[in-house]
């Protein structure tokens, strides 16, 4: 059974508040920043920091925000970032609600930001969670090319099966579907979650793979591929505008209709 | 080291409802709600079946004004559940997946729902 509220050790707290604005900050151009903060070294629950910042002071992203704060009011403040601009994946964060990478959401509109690690997730610290668990469900499904074959040269694929994969391979993994699911959320122990299913069934539907049949038969499984009820949460969220619940839905249909 | 004590981060509680998963919680609940609801069917057909004064409590039981508003919900219920089964199906053929396509049809559904509750809300308190 699904637990829908949080354990005792990760209720969130209320923690301090910053205010690294001043004088000459025009009131329309405050931020207001609820980050979620955890400390592994204290035995304290997670808590709430706030700051109060000046936007004239950093960049458009909510990524520029999370790093003023580091580097100039408060650099305990962990996060994982690389390439700040949506191609390495790291920053994935629940920003205001939505997941999302942190560093191509532009927030110089808003004028209050509440940033949570991905949801439902083990936190290592701050806004770092454990991702283990979700790359081992990556790994189940195999993905790499499975072909017995030994051509001479590359594996020839036509330009009509390349743009197949279209839509599938630009995913890069931040997790930002996964942890928008409810059903991941419930079952991540069984069930294997948009991310690794769209990756699966870019694999099934590369002309150039022999192993569709093995591929779709692991996915044949009452939890790995089937709780997924199309809620449309991780298309809705997908950074990248990707659409993991189409491709899960085309899996479902290949199993039913045996094609 | 791994601290085993890992806090879980917050979910339900932070993530800000979408039409999507509103949608599709609602469309579990009304489900669970029919499975009640429609056990009033075979119920007053074996009401009636017992003869006319049986049919008459039935009559004044249906005419109570807090009845009838749970048949109004009954029936909003019943059609809301209905819709977003068929768009459930249209999924499953693989149609309609896209996000555009998907928030088009939910609106649909909430809309139609909504117009036949509203008439059937004309119909049940006519008098």
């Amino acid at each position: 059974m699904a637990k829908f509220t949080l354990p005792i050790n990760s209720i969130v707290k209320k923690g301090t508040t910053f205010n690294a604005d001043d004088a000459e900050t025009k009131a329309n151009r405050k931020l207001r920043v609820d980050v979620y903060r955890y400390n592994p070294d204290t035995n304290s629950n997670p808590y709430v920091d706030t700051y109060i910042l000046d936007k004239d002071k950093f960049g458009p992203m909510a990524l520029d925000v999370l790093m003023y704060i580091k580097n100039n009011v408060d650099p305990t403040l962990t996060f994982r970032r690389s390439c700040r601009e949506g191609i390495c994946g790291s920053c994935s964060m629940n920003i205001n609600g939505t997941n999302t990478l942190a560093c191509i959401l532009n927030i110089s509109d808003e004028d209050k930001l509440k940033i949570y690690p991905l949801p439902h997730m083990p936190v290592i610290k701050d806004l770092v969670p454990d991702l283990s668990n979700f790359y081992k469900q990556y790994e189940s499904i195999k993905p790499w090319l499975i072909n017995d074959k030994k051509p001479e040269r590359e594996h020839h694929q036509s330009q009509e099966d390349r743009s197949k994969l279209d839509g599938l391979f630009e995913c890069v993994l931040c997790a930002c579907c996964s942890t928008s699911c409810p059903s991941y959320w419930w079952n991540s122990d069984k069930y294997l979650g948009p991310a690794s299913l769209l990756h699966a069934y870019r694999w099934i539907i590369d002309s150039r793979d022999d192993a569709k049949k093995e591929r779709l038969s692991n996915l044949e499984d009452k939890f790995k591929l089937f709780r997924c009820h199309t809620i449309m949460n991780c298309t809705k969220t997908c950074p990248k505008s990707l659409n993991p619940a189409k491709a899960i839905s085309h899996i479902k249909k290949m199993l039913a209709t045996d094609k | 080291m791994i601290n085993p004590n890992r806090p879980t981060s917050p979910h339900l509680q932070i993530y800000k409802p979408q039409l999507t998963s509103v949608l599709s919680i609602s469309h579990r609940i009304t489900g669970v709600i029919l499975s009640l609801t429609s056990m009033m069917i075979p119920l007053s057909l074996v009401i009636i079946s017992l003869g006319s004064e049986y049919h008459a409590f039935l009559v004044k039981f249906f005419s109570n004004f807090f009845v009838k508003l749970l048949l109004v919900g009954a029936i909003f219920t019943l059609i809301y559940h209905l819709c977003n089964g068929i768009r459930h199906l249209f999924w499953d053929y693989g149609y309609g997946l896209s996000l555009e396509k998907s928030y088009l049809s939910g609106y649909l559904v909430i809309l139609i729902s909504l117009i036949t509750t509203l008439s059937s809300v004309l119909i049940i308190f006519r008098n």
